[in-house]
């Protein structure tokens, strides 16, 4: 009898790149839930335009490159950029922010270097920062969290959605009264005026350990990474040496002067640190790929982020702590290959 | 010294080992055209010591080695020897290898043993390592490497551990379980003649925890010899914990260097059937004509152990488990992980045959389409050489021979435990062994340019040397002239 022949491994798990990414969707949702019970529901508006603007992107990317489109469509990478970058706006940034910042993640950070497993830069972070650098007053315009001491006025979501779509606020609502700075920029503001952290703390936007508002948002990522970290979608090394550098670096400094530096505590809880940390740092394909090139990769990110909040231009950091050491992954990787079986020394 | 954290990486594989394990041990009829590739040994293939025409006996050598890595060859059946010629061969893709085929008359005469030692202890180990070398044994595990070849290497080591692997970690393969469990005395018979032969100080029989049978016969059979230089030792089933170099460090924490030997490090391993065949032939003087073989998988009625003598077609020992179910898909030679396909049933059980796998559509799962690398690092973690085959299949697709050698290619034991966990479905073994030779050649040409190199410096060197001497000698000439005429 005849049979037909094929290359062993005869059996693989049935692992898949859209499980993969699938799972990490699933791992996001309780960031987005809690986001809007404080910010409303601009972030839901923002995330179906930026997975509309993101699929359309990908679908002419691949049209372009004569890839199978429904192979890849469906692979959900492109979702997760989108869902990032969404997560990264102020909920009621105009619609063609979050829109052109994913077309130029999908289109040039991801697919004009090779498509999926090819980019060197992280695709959201992309994004994100080509927006914070063109149009920085429109992402720093933030909602204050919906508190009640901070509660100025609530948009209903219609009223979110048309004032994401023309641009403009209802006729009863001002910006400057609906808007505040993030914890993060507020306190940067603040100590450059000369208060000192105490004073700057006694605002209402700072919550008990971070940020009102953003330290349940982080926590509620955590709670997202730590299921990535126990279904084995992330190994602990990215989270860990990221908040790890953080805490050691704001640590240092508030050992040095509480009355000039943030402590550790509301470093990790504020901003994008845990969303960096768990969901951002651990993309692979633009992160290092041994264990000790993921500690030494993630530790820079920890640093870089802590410097840029505190002496940089920018109130938060991860984006562009992330967008630096990406560059630095080949040089990791050169010279953190692991030793080889039956080899004295690493290669 | 290397010292592995004992053996990393690996995969927890279902073992699919319970159908073939219901029954004992079978003896499969003799076939009536025995087909023996001359090349079912690693090393150089054997050269044949008998004419077409010429009676044969079971037991009589039909072939000696050729070259010192290299085996004899017995006849299985008592017969006629009707053909020297190419056949197609497991040896070679089923494509065909030089073989001698024997026309069975059904007699099954029994060549006289030549030699037949009992108190093996009395032999020099020399002699008897030589002896053994006579018995066409081969490393019956799977890699068919000559044992005469294996004991030299052993012999120049002091202070030798003799480890005899039990460990089966590929899927679906029992004929080591099941003779383990049926014939423990003539593994632990055949470990302490390796013992002597080698002059080993401690014998070792390794394997997993999920063969507690064999391990319970085993150790019944030690408790009767008492020698307690022998211990058995369990390891966990992980694959590739079977594979000579992981077992090696899970059992002594340490690891075999590269471009070395086990014997560099004290260790010698031997596959528990081989030390059964070593046994057999030392005390009973029966050479390897026959091995155990698993015939199993969802493709077969019945699965289960038969002994088989080398030669017989696959077909009949399919015929034998009651056939084909309908559901026969694909047909292997070993495991699911690193089994060889086989195109067709026609070919002949060799040496090395531990199991046929007639694989259905549940044994086999199919690769989804290929995605790109996402350098998710899956397989780097399953890596039991500790390599990062993400960076090496990078580097494969560009052939960027320096990327392959700096990231191990060499060192890929094809295990494929990397392409089982790859969520991309990349078939990354397929590309390392198609890299493999490319980088070879490419090694070979680079230590042949610096052969060269050497061999043309320490000739100019010499040159140099010459000039400088004859120029001494002429001065010291000239000078003794000028001396005279002064």
């Amino acid at each position: 009898m005849e049979f037909p022949t094929s290359q062993p491994p005869h059996v693989v798990a049935p692992n898949t790149v859209a499980r993969f990414m699938r799972i990490v969707i699933y791992a996001l949702l309780p960031t987005m839930a809690v986001h809007v019970v404080f910010f409303g529901p601009g972030l839901l508006i923002q995330s179906a335009l930026a997975i509309a603007a993101a699929l359309a992107a990908e679908a002419l990317a691949l049209r372009l490159r004569k890839k199978p489109l429904r192979q890849y469509l469906t692979d959900g990478t492109a979702v997760i950029t989108a869902l990032l970058l969404a997560l990264c706006l102020p909920p009621l940034a105009p619609w063609w922010l979050v829109v052109s910042g994913t077309a130029f993640a999908i289109l040039l950070a991801k697919h004009a270097f090779g498509g999926l497993g090819m980019n060197i830069f992280n695709p959201a972070m992309v994004g994100y920062a080509v927006l914070l650098v063109s149009f920085p007053a429109q992402l720093l315009t933030w909602l204050p969290p919906d508190v009640p001491e901070l509660r100025t006025t609530e948009l209903s979501f219609w009223q979110t959605l048309t004032t994401i779509l023309t641009g403009h606020l209802p006729d009863a609502f001002r910006w400057d009264a609906i808007t505040s700075p993030t914890p993060l920029d507020a306190l940067r503001t603040n100590l450059a005026m000369g208060m000192t952290m105490q004073e700057a703390h006694a605002s209402p936007i700072f919550g008990g350990f971070g940020g009102r508002g953003w330290e349940w948002i982080n926590l509620a990522t955590l709670i997202g990474g730590i299921a990535l970290l126990a279904l084995r979608i992330i190994r602990w090394q990215i989270p860990v040496a990221m908040l790890g550098s953080l805490v050691v670096c704001a640590s240092i400094m508030y050992a040095f002067d509480p009355g000039a530096y943030a402590g550790p505590v509301f470093h990790v809880t504020s901003g994008a640190s845990m969303l960096g940390a768990f969901f951002i740092a651990t993309d692979p394909v633009s992160a290092a790929t041994s264990d000790r090139g993921r500690l030494i990769y993630a530790s820079g990110i920890g640093v870089l982020t802590y410097t840029i909040r505190t002496w940089g231009g920018y109130p938060d950091g991860v984006a562009f702590a992330v967008l630096l050491m990406n560059v630095a992954v080949p040089l990791i990787d050169r010279y953190t290959i692991p030793r080889i079986y039956g080899h004295a020394e690493r290669p | 010294m290397l010292q592995g954290n004992s053996a990393r990486g690996g995969l927890r594989l279902e073992a699919h080992k319970e159908r073939s394990t219901r029954e004992p041990i079978a003896q499969a009829s003799a076939p009536a055209l025995a087909v023996l590739p001359l090349d079912q040994h690693a090393g150089h293939p054997a050269m044949p010591i008998v004419a077409i025409g010429d009676r044969v006996a079971i037991g009589q050598a039909i072939a000696r080695p050729t070259g010192d890595v290299s085996a004899w060859l017995h006849a299985p059946v008592s017969g006629e020897v009707v053909g020297i010629e190419p056949r197609p061969s497991v040896t070679r893709d089923c494509m065909p290898a030089p073989s001698i085929v024997i026309a069975s008359d059904a007699r099954e005469t029994r060549h006289p043993p030549e030699r037949t030692i009992q108190d093996f202890l009395a032999v020099d180990p020399l002699e008897l390592r030589e002896w053994i070398g006579r018995g066409g044994i081969v490393g019956l595990g799977g890699a068919a490497f000559p044992i005469s070849a294996k004991l030299a290497t052993g012999a120049q080591a002091a202070e030798l551990a003799l480890l005899i692997n039990g460990a089966e970690c590929e899927p679906y393969i029992s004929c080591d379980e099941m003779l383990m469990r049926e014939r423990a005395d003539d593994v632990l018979h055949g470990a302490r003649i390796l013992m002597h032969a080698l002059q080993a100080r401690e014998g070792i029989i390794a394997l997993e925890d999920d063969a507690p049978l064999a391990a319970e016969s085993l150790r019944a059979a030690l408790a009767k010899i008492e020698d307690d230089r022998i211990r058995i030792q369990i390891v966990p089933t992980i694959y590739p914990s079977g594979g000579e170099r992981q077992l090696i460090a899970s059992v002594f924490g340490r690891e075999v260097p590269f471009a070395g030997l086990p014997p560099d490090i004290g260790i010698l391993c031997h596959n528990v059937s081989t030390a059964a065949a070593v046994a057999r032939w030392v005390r009973d003087g029966e050479p390897v004509v026959s091995r155990v073989v698993t015939i199993t998988g969802d493709g077969v009625e019945r699965a289960r152990n038969l002994e088989a003598r080398l030669g017989t077609p696959v077909a009949q020992l399919i015929a034998e488990c009651a056939g084909y179910t309908p559901r026969v898909e694909r047909l292997l030679m070993g495991g699911t992980m690193m089994g060889m396909p086989l195109s067709t049933d026609e070919v002949a059980v060799v040496k090395g045959t531990n199991c046929i796998v007639a694989a259905s559509a549940m044994d086999l799962q199919p690769r989804q389409p290929e995605m790109p690398c996402i350098r998710c690092g899956n397989c780097s973690e399953v890596c039991p050489a500790y390599l990062l085959p993400q960076q090496l299949h990078l580097n494969a697709r560009a052939m960027d021979l320096a990327g392959l050698e700096r990231y191990g290619l060499m060192d890929c034991i094809e295990c494929g435990c990397c392409d089982y966990v790859c969520p991309s479905q990349i078939p990354l073994v397929a590309r390392f062994r198609e890299a493999k030779p490319r980088l070879a050649e490419h090694l070979r040409a680079r230590d042949d340019a610096r052969d060269s190199r050497l061999r043309y410096e320490s000739r100019a060197a010499r040159l140099q040397r010459l000039e400088a001497e004859q120029r001494a000698r002429l001065e010291e000439k000239r000078r003794q002239a000028r001396r005279k005429e002064s």
